[in-house]
């Protein structure tokens, strides 16, 4: 019997929970660590970014009002997900990077764990940042964190799967959706793991993923007045000065690139950024 | 004499004990400036108050190289303990000298003597006691075991609240091991000056605390000297976008408290009375030179008439005049500039066809007087319905479902606060949860407290001042 003729996979954007081609029509070539082909990824548009963020908007009322409780099951359910397509996410970080399947394994490993993590932390969170406030007069007075809306995310250049989990999940947590510019050189886990987003109740348009160049799509992203947040942990080879300057047009909340093996460590503070106090007061006396 | 009349009760200047001319606060002393001088006013009447120095870029890098070494060898080295004990100082001489600086503060900024004397100053006290408290638990701040101190904080403050504002920026840097230079806003210098007296009576170590003086370009030189680590801005949003943009590509760390266009929404089941009263204090409070004034009524169609015509009998009460007479109500407007602003708005909002209704007050011949204003008519599209005024005008707009008050409240591009006024608890809370804004006082309005984070959403800014917030702005955690 001859050898089994393999059936390769269309790699496209995930925009409002579907896979499109880039409207642009254009695709660019991903290749293994040697330089053998792997696959065409969709060469994202100013017009994919718009959509995206237009998706990501009408996403942020749905997902904002969806119980703490509720948002850490869909998360954890994601894990799950990863968990069951642990060998296809080792494979393809081995494909794009290079590195032996033990260490793709352990990337896969964390990944997941981090995942994890970040899903219990949706219903402790406004525990731990919020508080009630001893205001000296007679009223009731409660701080609570909310979203800040939607984040652009520059994800990690260097990593295929971590990276784009280490910046997802902690916006993810306190009811952001976010659109999300992958690896230029690794784009390949990020479709992957939008098809597992997809496939995890997390409702369409939460995520969004889009692959291409990151200095052509950033800026953008940067200066669309509906993107309230923007991580810039995966722009440092990008005029990333600029990005913050568009940002400060519509005082977008912005962070600055990071770099090396600890970059987007997973951190509370990593949730509190794109997130807003809101202090509400109430006379505690009869009105 | 009509019952609501009353015979002048003015506060005395006597109290005070003015220089005709003050220098820069850097490295604990006053020095001359070296960018010439400018002189601050009396906006309830244009009198003179003192010559005032300018401080040029060189002063900045001084203050800022004062502060630098203040951090270096003295006030990150210090314990929490010792740091809290001067702020405790501070909060104490503020109390001995309430009323000096309540005088000094009506004086300068032409806000009512008791505004000043009952809000200001003791909340001025009030947010020194509390972050003297933080200064030696900052273990306990939820930014993980020992966070450090940011280095300098560079400080610019607005005018409409001079000396709180100052409160609200030295207290909390302080508390957490930074070292300071403020800057306070060009029309209002008097009660910073005073402050840094204060500074000396506690024998705080020299340049823990700068003050310098100036325009915009001297708030410009703080946020951008290289030295500075720490940008806390308190203004109008057009200053925070340039901050915002001056910082990009630095590590410095910023908040920014900015606009407001807040909504104060009134059901029909709402307390009219309170409300009434809540709506006034919303707006003409400190002649709503307030960022988070309610300067959008969100009325619901069907009790529209009653609240409008008992708004109009309310302002018909209120007295305008002299800010150090303790029965005034209405002060002066802090400038001319932005009298002016108040006036070109108003008139626009005229031309757009909404209709003024203006309290029937004597307005005194010199100074910067704007009466009570309530447009009626405004739809959300009108420029008053949509820009900060920052003046004692009021725009009524109508609606009539609850998802119809949401969605006009947050048709914004700002979202400081907003105000909520109705008998049913489930119903403040479902609104209070939907309103994008950083404060929401419910049944009530413009409540302050050293313990309660304060700041905006959207475009009115980012990080928060008060509570154990306001910590986080001037540390960095471990983690």
């Amino acid at each position: 019997m001859s050898k089994r003729l393999t059936v390769p996979k269309t790699y496209k954007l995930f925009i409002g929970g579907k896979f499109p081609r880039s409207e642009s029509g254009r695709s660019y070539e991903v290749v293994s660590a040697k330089g053998d082909f792997l696959a065409n990824a969709a060469m994202a548009s100013r017009k994919d970014a718009r959509d995206a963020v237009s998706a990501a908007d009408g996403a942020v009322k749905g997902w904002s009002g969806t119980t703490a409780y509720n948002r850490g099951q869909v998360l954890y359910r994601v894990a799950e997900m990863l968990e069951g397509r642990r060998a296809q996410f080792v494979d393809e970080i081995v494909q794009q990077t290079g590195v032996s399947s033990a260490v793709a394994t352990a990337e896969v490993d964390e990944s997941i764990d981090r995942w994890v993590w970040y899903a219990g932390w949706c219903d402790k969170f406004a525990q731990v940042a919020g508080n009630g406030n001893p205001v000296a007069g007679p009223y009731f007075n409660i701080s609570v964190p909310e979203p800040t809306g939607v984040v652009g995310i520059v994800a990690p250049q260097d990593s295929a799967l971590l990276g784009l989990v280490s910046t997802i999940a902690p916006a993810l947590v306190p009811g952001n959706t976010v659109v999300v510019v992958a690896s230029q050189r690794h784009p390949l886990s990020a479709i992957s793991l939008s098809e597992v987003l997809a496939t995890s109740d997390v409702p369409a348009g939460v995520v969004n993923v889009l692959t291409g160049s990151p200095a052509e799509i950033a800026p953008w992203l940067a200066s669309h007045p509906d993107v309230h947040g923007l991580d810039l942990t995966g722009a440092g080879e990008l005029d990333w000065i600029d990005l913050q300057m568009d940002a400060a047009q519509t005082l977008t909340r912005v962070t600055s690139p990071e770099q090396g093996p600890d970059a987007a460590a997973p951190s509370l503070a990593r949730i509190a950024q794109f997130t807003e106090t809101k202090t509400v007061w109430h006379p505690k006396s009869l009105v | 004499m009509s019952f609501l009349e009353y015979a002048p009760a003015p506060e005395s200047r006597a109290i005070l004990s003015l220089k005709p001319e003050y220098g820069l606060f850097i490295d604990g002393e006053f020095r001359p400036g070296t960018g010439g001088t400018f002189e601050t006013i009396s906006p309830a009447d244009e009198s003179h108050i003192a010559t005032v120095a300018t401080a040029s870029d060189e002063d900045v890098d001084a203050a800022v190289a004062a502060a630098r070494r203040a951090f270096e060898r003295t006030w990150s080295k210090m314990s929490g303990r010792d740091r809290g004990k001067y702020l405790f100082r501070i909060a104490r001489l503020i109390q001995e000298r309430s009323r000096e600086l309540a005088v000094a503060e009506s004086l300068d900024n032409g806000k009512p003597i008791k505004e000043s004397r009952d809000v200001d100053i003791p909340l001025v006290a009030a947010w020194f006691f509390y972050y003297a408290g933080w200064a030696d638990k900052l273990d306990y701040a939820g930014l993980g075991p020992n966070p450090k101190a940011l280095g300098v904080a560079g400080q610019v403050i607005p005018w409409n609240f001079p000396l709180l504002m100052l409160a609200w920026k030295i207290a909390p840097a302080l508390a957490a091991g930074n070292t300071v230079v403020l800057k306070p806003a060009e029309t209002t210098p008097l009660t910073a000056l005073l402050f840094a007296e204060i500074l000396q009576q506690a024998d705080l170590p020299p340049g823990v605390v700068n003050i310098v003086t100036g325009a915009g370009a001297t708030g410009a030189a703080v946020v951008r000297h290289p030295d500075v680590d720490k940008v806390a801005f308190t203004g109008s949003t057009a200053v925070g976008r340039e901050i915002a943009k001056a910082v990009a590509g630095t590590d410095k760390k910023v908040t920014l408290e900015l606009g407001g266009k807040a909504a104060n929404i009134i059901f029909e089941d709402a307390p009219i009375d309170q409300a009434v009263d809540g709506i006034v204090t919303g707006i003409f409070f400190n002649q709503g030179q307030v960022c988070c004034a309610g300067s959008r009524l969100v009325v619901q169609e069907s009790i529209h008439d009653e609240v409008v015509e008992r708004l109009k009998a309310r302002l018909s009460t209120l007295r305008l005049g002299d800010p150090l007479d303790k029965n005034t109500d209405i002060g002066a407007i802090n400038s001319l500039e932005q009298l002016n602003r108040v006036r070109e708005l108003s008139r626009i909002g005229d031309e757009e066809g909404a209709e003024r209704w203006t309290a029937d007050c004597a307005i005194p011949d010199k100074g910067f007087w704007f009466a009570p204003t309530i447009f009626t008519n405004v739809q959300t599209s009108h420029r008053i319905a949509r820009d900060e005024i920052f003046g004692p005008v009021l725009s009524v707009l109508t609606f009539r479902t609850p998802d119809e008050a949401i969605s006009k409240a947050n048709n914004t591009p700002y979202g400081l606060s907003a105000g909520i006024w109705t008998e049913k608890g489930s119903r403040i809370l479902a609104v209070a949860d939907k309103l994008r804004a950083g404060v929401v006082w419910a049944n009530t309005f413009n409540r302050f407290d050293p313990s309660s984070p304060f700041g905006g959403y959207k475009e009115s800014g980012y990080g928060r001042e008060g509570g154990r917030h306001g910590l986080a702005a001037y540390l960095k955690g471990a983690a």
